[in-house]
């Protein structure tokens, strides 16, 4: 089934570029997108392939990103295959339609350099944008490499438009980190994508053969058992995630999970982290481990929905988990992804200590030494049997 | 383009109704009837893209919908953007063979508040990038949905929630934005303004903004008893009485260029406007306008009307 190497194309992308060539191999028939950096290439190579003829997508350059949207909203009740990608502000206008895309099951396929949220203006990375759209309904992949957000492109529409699943997905990358950052990719043959893909087959679209009516108005008796259903939909996205994954993974060999692990049996302490930090964290995990330091890693990729049980169980051993996470969640208890992970853990059988901290917000590095000053402090709060709720590491206090 | 559309119409008015009866509109609304006529107007499969506002809310209260043709409502400011989509993705279906229809219409409707006022980028948007489709604002001259408060469609004088009509203030002091004339400068191939009452005027210009190769616009007069306080069998007359006034005249732009002004308005041009104070009596929002302290601001009012209408008139070369 493995498709072979001499039909893979290699190259060195960035993962804007990768993600616009997956958008290209997956033969959409709309993309609306508004320009806005760190993302803005992936609708720029886009462009390139229509002007050349290479796709037969309708690319349609609005005026906004409540807009692009919106018009994704358009283009996929009608029953197209549908992307965009955005990032920071640009997400932060689509918010309201964000939350009409999964109420109204539109499978939409949404990549996103995640970026800073004003203000200060700042066009650099962290996961502010990604995490105040959190609750809008998406499903959320976020990818650590080139490779993995070009194959987690692909596999983005099989999920979003599985039956059982309609719901809109967004694929994040870190903006500049990278989005502009190349790396070796492998990419599929157009044919196979196109099989493994196939046709989009809406559930229900607007037809003039079988008239429906979509977006009504539902007040105290019907509102809630919408979100019922979108609340069931979504807490069934993992099964159909790890069925596309299998499929994928027999064609290529690569597959990532819900998260992935690294050296976890054995920690007493894992790191949670998500996207690019998941790279550092790993070789932290590594070169502490040499100190003897039992260190391991949860490199998380499914944000939404939270993979909360799968999460438990491989931090029940641990005697403490630190999280490294990329915003902040103002005047909550702690921060989102911490939130999360305390939830999950809060009712089993062991629970280690959480220790949240909030790094790199505004693209500031996540080094390795962020790493360590995270762990070194971790280990004091293990001893002392107490943890402050969160703290900021590499900041001017 | 053709100045008369292929169908007549007397096949027009054939047409099955696109909206049932049985909708929750208020007794008297323009709306229903506006919608009647763009039915009318059809020429095909249509799939309609409807902003937030009364006629959405009224229409597809759930489980329940009044429409009989394709219908989707995503947010109060997007119809234009949610319209590109679809046609585009419909275009972009077809050209690969994945859609079994030749042609589908889409109609983008959106109230005055969601075009004149917090839909118009899309709007505008949508115009600039010129896709084959239809956009019609039906006016009712503010946010009657949220309970009557002042739009950019608002007339001066109006009273609404948000301009009263108090001591000190005679309800709104700004003038109505000139959507269709902002529209045409656009430079789409058409622009047209209608109302109910010149029914066949209405439908065939809706029919002429279908056959547009490109964006067509078509901004119509709809009267809103409840809000205008007037009487609910008057819906009619009053929105005749606004084109005889001059509030509301009927003219058709093309590409931007071309200004004609249509049939009832050039007959309005030749017996003379109407004073406003005859639309005005009709309904209880332009009430306080007759109190001895606000003549000199009604004859103001006048004064503008009677300055746009002659413009209006130069610019589509009628004496």
């Amino acid at each position: 089934m493995s498709v072979p190497k001499n039909k893979i194309t290699v190259e060195g992308l960035t993962g804007d570029a990768a993600i616009a060539y997956a958008l290209k191999q997956a033969d959409l028939d709309v993309l609306a997108a508004y320009p806005i950096t760190p993302q803005t290439i992936i609708v720029e190579d886009y462009q390139h392939f229509a002007a050349n003829g290479e796709v037969k997508a309708h690319v349609i350059p609005v005026e906004s990103e409540h807009s692009a949207m919106s018009a994704c909203v358009g283009a996929s009740a009608v029953g197209g295959r549908v992307a965009t990608a955005s990032a920071s502000a640009g997400l932060a206008l689509m918010w309201e339609i964000l939350y009409c895309a999964a109420s109204m099951r539109m499978p939409i396929v949404f990549t996103v350099a995640n970026r800073a949220l004003s203000a200060p203006i700042n066009i650099h990375n962290d996961h502010s944008d990604g995490m105040g759209m959190r609750d809008s309904g998406f499903i959320q992949l976020y990818c650590q490499s080139s490779q993995e957000a070009y194959d987690t492109t692909i596999m983005a529409f099989k999920i979003a438009e599985n039956h059982d699943v309609l719901l809109p997905v967004m694929v994040g990358i870190d903006g500049f980190i990278l989005s502009h950052n190349v790396e070796r990719v492998e990419m599929l043959p157009d044919d196979v994508v196109s099989k493994f893909l196939g046709v989009r087959k809406p559930f229900i679209a607007l037809d003039p053969d079988k008239p429906i009516t979509m977006g009504p108005l539902a007040l105290t008796d019907y509102y809630f058992e919408f979100k019922e259903q979108q609340d069931k939909a979504i807490m069934g996205a993992p099964k159909v995630y790890k069925e596309v994954e299998k499929e994928f993974a027999d064609l290529t060999g690569r597959k990532y999970g819900l998260f992935e692990t690294h050296k976890t049996n054995d920690a007493d302490i894992i790191i949670i982290a998500m996207s690019t930090m998941g790279g550092t964290a790993k070789v932290v995990a590594d070169a502490m481990r040499e100190k003897g330091d039992k260190v391991g890693v949860i490199r998380l990729k499914m944000f939404r929905p939270f993979p909360a049980k799968e999460i438990a169980k491989v931090l029940g051993k641990a005697k403490a988990v630190a999280v490294f996470e990329k915003a902040m969640s103002f005047g909550a208890a702690t921060h989102p992804l911490a939130l999360e992970v305390r939830t999950a853990l809060y009712d089993a059988e062991e629970r280690p200590m959480v220790v949240d901290f909030v790094v790199g917000l505004g693209g500031r590095d996540v080094t390795p030494m962020t790493f360590v000053e995270g762990i070194e402090k971790t280990k004091k709060y293990i001893a002392k049997g107490k943890a402050p709720m969160y703290e900021t590491l590499g900041v001017r206090k | 383009m053709s100045n008369k559309p292929a169908v007549s119409i007397k096949d027009m008015l054939k047409q099955d109704l696109i909206l049932s009866s049985g909708h929750r509109m208020c007794a008297g609304c323009g709306a229903p009837t506006v919608i009647k006529l763009m039915g009318m107007a059809l020429r095909g499969p249509t799939i309609v893209c409807n902003s937030t506002g009364c006629l959405e809310v009224a229409t597809t209260i759930y489980p329940y919908t009044a429409w009989k043709i394709p219908w989707i409502h995503v947010a109060f400011e997007n119809s234009a953007a949610v319209a590109s989509g679809a046609l585009e993705a419909i275009n972009a279906m077809r050209e690969k063979g994945h859609y079994k229809h030749e042609h589908v219409d889409v109609i983008a409707i959106g109230g005055d508040g969601g075009s004149f006022d917090i839909g118009f980028g899309a709007i505008s948007g949508a115009l600039e990038r010129g896709h084959d489709f239809v956009y019609m604002c039906y006016d009712n001259g503010a946010y009657q949905n949220t309970g009557i408060q002042r739009s950019g469609a608002t007339f001066t004088g109006q009273e609404t929630t948000t301009s009263w009509a108090g001591k000190v203030i005679p309800g709104k002091l700004e003038r109505k934005k000139p959507l269709a004339e902002i529209v045409a400068a656009h430079k789409i191939p058409y622009v047209a303004t209608v109302e109910p009452s010149n029914f066949r005027d209405f439908i065939m210009k809706f029919r002429k903004a279908l056959d547009a190769e490109g964006p067509g616009f078509i901004h119509a007069f709809s009267p809103c008893p409840r809000g205008w306080r007037s009487a609910t069998e008057e819906t009619i007359s009053i929105s005749r009485l606004a084109v005889e006034t001059g509030l509301h005249p009927l003219y058709e732009v093309i590409n931007g260029e071309e200004w004609i002004m249509s049939g009832p308005s050039k007959r309005v041009a030749e017996a003379g406007l109407k004073p406003v104070e005859e639309y005005f009596k009709t309904q209880g929002q332009f009430k306080h306008l007759f109190r001895p302290e606000w003549e000199g601001f009604r004859k103001k009012i006048q004064e503008q009307v009677n300055h746009d209408w002659e413009v209006l008139k130069k610019r589509c070369g009628v004496e």
